[in-house]
């Protein structure tokens, strides 16, 4: 118990304001502007806090984000797992539990600190309000617009005139033109500004090293410049007896600046040169060993005494409570080096300072710039024990454990981080990096400088997740979810969804008690022997005009859309330059110069990016105008047997007879009243009309449908029940039979290209040498022994019966599965090597640690005549 | 996050924008006279210089343009950008 608070001094406190918090179950007291590290070292406190590794007691070493020992918890008055001690400024109520350099997190749910975001665009931004900070500031305020200083501790002094300055607000990550991402705590709440600047100003300062020598982790020993802060800024004098081991004159200062406060101080400095400082020291009374330096620390566990090696080769030792550390200075430059900022070794300041280079919107001023002292270039004390001298306490990394990588044979500093964790740490390796970095080159002979500390990226300091995912809107905020017109009606009638996309689609209704396989088997049975009807609204669907619209289409699709008559409808499929399945749907041709395109649902944005890409980047000459219709068109699927009667007792104008009104035929008209263009399309095999009605009558089409079936026990039916009854029929789900991977002819879909119409999209492609493979991948059916024995999807296929040792030969995979309620059995798709080839052979499929043995069929396991489509 | 002036609406962020990779990469005429090798070529291979280089970038979020760029791959700095048919900046 050595530190304590003066009577005066402090100007970052306010004396009239006391406060008291807890620190792991002991009440502390401090005032308003006092950090947990220093109202703990006013309190007396050198230790405190542990080693994550070996659990070495340990103390406050910073007074700032370079903290590598002192963390807490922030159990009240909110939650933070772990922040630095140096970083947390008490509020009334806080309380908080030493960490041993890892965060817990609780096992109860936790309520994340709120956070909003902000957009600001200012003509400069300064980063650090230290007096480069606050002089560029001003400079700039005179005549560059908006001007933003910011910096991360909770004080600003002197803010300068004109200028917006935001305390507690760190600069986490400096990107393209200006672009900052800044993390400001503010009490409780976080707040993320985004920050466009015409000119970023860096002005973030220097972080002082400490020195490697045996027992330097010892609760007591800190930075000389934290020993100065905690003085000037909290009045807190850390010692009584205080060693100051210093390479440069900043070190100097501080022991001056202690010695002035009323502590007993010596100065140990390596340098041999006896220069004016040391004059100046010893005028003041203050004890200077020169060409000397500290070999150990003792204590119990907190320093006691210093022994140091004089230049004349003595052993002594000094009584001390503290002994502060400066090493040299290190510029932060980190939070600029992602963007291009390089740094070269300096000899008389012993660092690396900025090179000058970077983008010409980002000056980097003062400390940051290398406006440091000069230092006397040392960094590991020779005498004693290399597993004593620590280079990252937070990791309890030692020069030992560095002579270990480089002795297994790593050179580069990069490697040597990952190999023993130095510099992984929640501070980063600020105080370690450049330490580390030298104690590397010195074990391979190399110079000081040869190579500099890892690179730094974003963020600058950690920034919690909660800050970044910003106001909790509930899920619309964070991603929109697409609801059709007909969405209230399946709310109320208990529907099960499925995301597709960002559409909410049901994927089944449920009646009383039904889980998904019974529902799923009562909807497909209404379907096949009934009616039914389908929600089908997500469909993209994109409007394609101009005079020509077919040419387009015939580049764009595999199969001819230009021969297309007018009223007609024709499936297509679309493919990539690659010759690969990207999306499929049908075109109706409404009038020789217009088509309307349906896409899958999830694929609607990016057919209309195609489209648009080919028109303008390449194909200029043909006037075509794609426009987005999805929403402009609602859908209601009515299929099955009763369909063709469900739809007239609907009410419609429209002749629905197979002659007059074909399959693959669209008719304009009305239904319930209202207008409607019904199309004969199947995607079940049954008998189907598809009524695709304005989004306004969507709901009373739908509710006209359902009154209208009534009679032949209609069911709504979701998306899972259309999934068995299109793979009963073997038709794809671009995306769950495809995975860009698959031609046409995979699919055994090769009856749809049209290699005689000219060029389209993928055409070069189908016949590459790799397209042609013999050993392709084939869509095929397969059927298990055990025929309510359903395959999970994904299943990988094998030849043998008994499940190979890895690495084995896969010959496929399984893509859909289903219990097929018309079939009686369970039904699956599959991607299978040479799998037509295979059809009436036996494959296997791996589940678990057995294999189940598969019949290969074709993929159509229902209606293979296609009989049904007519009713 | 890069600011990009489209040619057609101004200086807006990099997130309204669409990357679209190499430019001036003219479809092939008849792609059917091209061998494998040339057809692979076209499909799969692209410049990867260090320095200035010609990309494509689409104004998504803004008015779906596609046009031209050159950036600087050492410095990620985009120097211009042009529209379609323009010819690049020297």
């Amino acid at each position: 118990m050595t530190g304590r608070r003066l009577e005066t001094g402090g100007g970052w406190i306010d004396r009239s304001r006391p406060l008291r918090f807890t620190f792991d179950d002991r009440e502390v007291d401090g005032f308003e502007g006092d950090t947990v590290a220093s109202a703990l070292l006013a309190a007396g406190e050198r230790a405190g806090f542990v080693s994550p590794l070996q659990g070495r007691p340990r103390g406050v070493v910073t007074a700032g984000v370079e903290e590598p020992n002192a963390f807490v918890e922030i159990a009240e008055p909110w939650f933070e797992p772990i922040r630095p001690a140096t970083m947390v400024n008490i509020v009334d109520g806080l309380r908080v539990v030493s960490r041993a350099g890892v965060g817990m997190l609780p096992d109860a749910a936790i309520a994340p600190r709120p956070a909003r975001h902000t957009h600001r665009h200012v003509g400069v931004l300064v980063i650090g309000a230290g007096t480069a900070g606050r002089a560029a500031a001003s400079e700039a305020a005179v005549g560059e617009g908006r001007v933003l200083l910011v910096d991360e501790h909770h004080v600003v002094l002197e803010p300068p005139g004109g200028v917006t300055t935001l305390a507690n607000t760190t600069a986490s990550g400096i990107y393209d033109d200006g672009y900052v991402l800044c993390y400001q705590r503010e009490g409780a709440h976080d707040v993320i500004h985004h920050v466009r600047a015409g000119r970023v100003v860096l002005a973030a300062g220097a972080h002082e090293r400490p020195l490697a020598f045996v027992g330097n982790d010892r609760p007591g020993v800190m930075l000389a410049s934290a020993a100065r802060a905690y003085l000037e800024r909290f009045g807190v004098l850390v010692g009584h007896h205080v060693v100051v081991f210093s390479t440069n004159h900043a070190g100097h200062e501080a022991a001056e600046a202690m010695h002035a406060a009323g502590a007993q101080v010596t100065v140990v400095d390596p340098s041999p040169k006896v220069g004016k400082a040391s004059e100046r020291l010893r005028a003041a009374g203050i004890e200077v060993h020169r060409n000397a330096q500290v070999v150990a620390t003792d204590g119990d566990p907190a320093l006691r005494e210093v022994t140091i090696v004089g230049s004349d080769g003595y052993r002594s030792i000094l009584p001390a409570d503290v002994l502060a550390v400066s090493g040299g200075w290190n510029p932060t430059v980190q939070l600029a080096r992602g963007m291009g900022v390089g740094v070269g070794y300096d000899d008389a300041r012993a660092c690396f300072v900025h090179d000058g280079t970077g983008p010409p919107w980002l000056h980097v001023v003062g400390a940051a710039a290398g406006d440091v002292p000069a230092a006397f270039p040392i960094w590991v004390i020779d005498d004693g024990d290399d597993a004593e001298k620590y280079v990252e306490p937070q990791r309890d990394q030692t020069v030992a454990d560095v002579a270990r990588a480089v002795g297994g044979g790593l050179t580069s500093a990069e490697h040597v981080k990952r190999a023993t964790y130095i510099g992984t740490t929640i501070d980063q390796g600020r105080t370690s990096g450049v330490l580390t970095a030298e104690v590397v080159n010195r074990l391979l002979g190399w110079a000081p400088g040869a190579q500099g500390p890892t690179n730094a990226r974003p963020p600058y300091t950690p920034v919690p997740f909660s800050a970044l995912a910003g106001i909790d809107g509930g899920p619309t905020l964070l991603d929109p979810i697409r609801v059709t017109p007909i969405h209230d009606w399946h709310e109320a009638h208990g529907a099960v969804y499925e995301n597709v996309g960002q559409w909410k689609r049901p994927r089944y209704f449920p009646l009383d008690g039904e889980d998904m396989d019974a529902a799923v088997v009562r909807e497909c049975r209404a379907l096949r022997t009934g009616v039914g009807v389908l929600d089908a609204s997500t469909l993209g669907k994109i409007d394609v005009c101009g005079p020509d619209a077919g040419t387009f289409l015939d580049r764009m699709y595999t199969n001819r859309m230009s021969n297309l008559a007018v009223g007609s409808i024709r499936y297509g499929l679309m493919l990539g330059l690659d010759g690969m399945v990207f999306d499929d749907g049908v075109a109706m041709r409404l009038a020789e110069d217009r088509y309307v395109v349906t896409t899958t649902t999830g694929g609607a944005a990016a057919v209309l990016e195609r489209f648009e890409e080919w028109l303008q980047t390449e194909w200029t000459d043909l006037q075509v105008y794609c426009t987005s219709v999805t929403e402009q068109w609602s859908v209601v699927a009515v299929g099955g047997p009763n369909a063709r009667e469900v739809v007239a007792a609907s009410g419609t104008d429209i002749n629905l007879d197979n002659e007059a009104f074909a399959f693959m035929r669209f008719r304009d008209g009305t239904v319930a009243d209202v207008p409607v263009r019904m199309c004969r399309i199947s995607f079940t095999g049954e008998l189907s009309y598809e009524l695709h009605v304005s989004p306004w009558h969507a709901r009373h089409v739908w509710e006209s449908v359902m009154a209208a079936g009534a009679s032949f026990g209609i069911a709504p039916y979701g998306t899972e029940t259309m999934h068995v009854l299109r793979a009963e029929k073997g038709y794809v789900i671009v995306g769950q039979e495809t995975d860009g991977t698959q031609t046409p002819d995979d699919l055994g879909m090769g009856w749809i290209v049209n290699p005689g119409k000219g060029d389209f999209v993928g055409k070069r492609s189908l016949v590459r040498s790799d397209t042609v493979r013999a050993d392709r991948k084939h869509l095929v059916g397969l059927l298990t022994d055990d025929p309510a024995f359903r395959l999970p999807e994904g299943t990988q296929v094998v030849e043998a019966a008994t499940a190979p040792m890895p690495p084995a030969h896969m010959l496929g995979w399984v893509t859909s599965s289903y219990a097929s309620e018309a079939g009686g059995h369970s039904i699956a798709l599959a991607l299978i090597e040479r799998g037509r080839e295979r059809r009436g052979g036996t494959v296997h499929a791996v589940v678990g640690d057995r294999t189940i043995a598969c019949a290969v069929t074709d993929p159509i396991f229902y209606d293979v005549e296609g009989a049904r489509r007519d009713g | 996050m890069l600011l990009i002036r489209c040619p057609w609406c101004g200086v807006r962020d990099e997130t309204e924008f669409r990357y679209g990779g190499q430019a001036h990469l003219a479809y092939p005429v008849d792609p059917e006279t091209l061998s494998d090798a040339e057809w692979a070529d076209f499909l799969f291979m692209r410049d990867n210089p260090k320095g200035r280089w010609a990309e494509r970038w689409m104004h998504a979020a803004g008015c779906r343009r596609w046009f031209n760029a050159i950036r600087d791959t050492s410095t990620h700095r985009l120097v211009a950008t042009y529209r379609q048919g323009e010819e690049p900046p020297p």
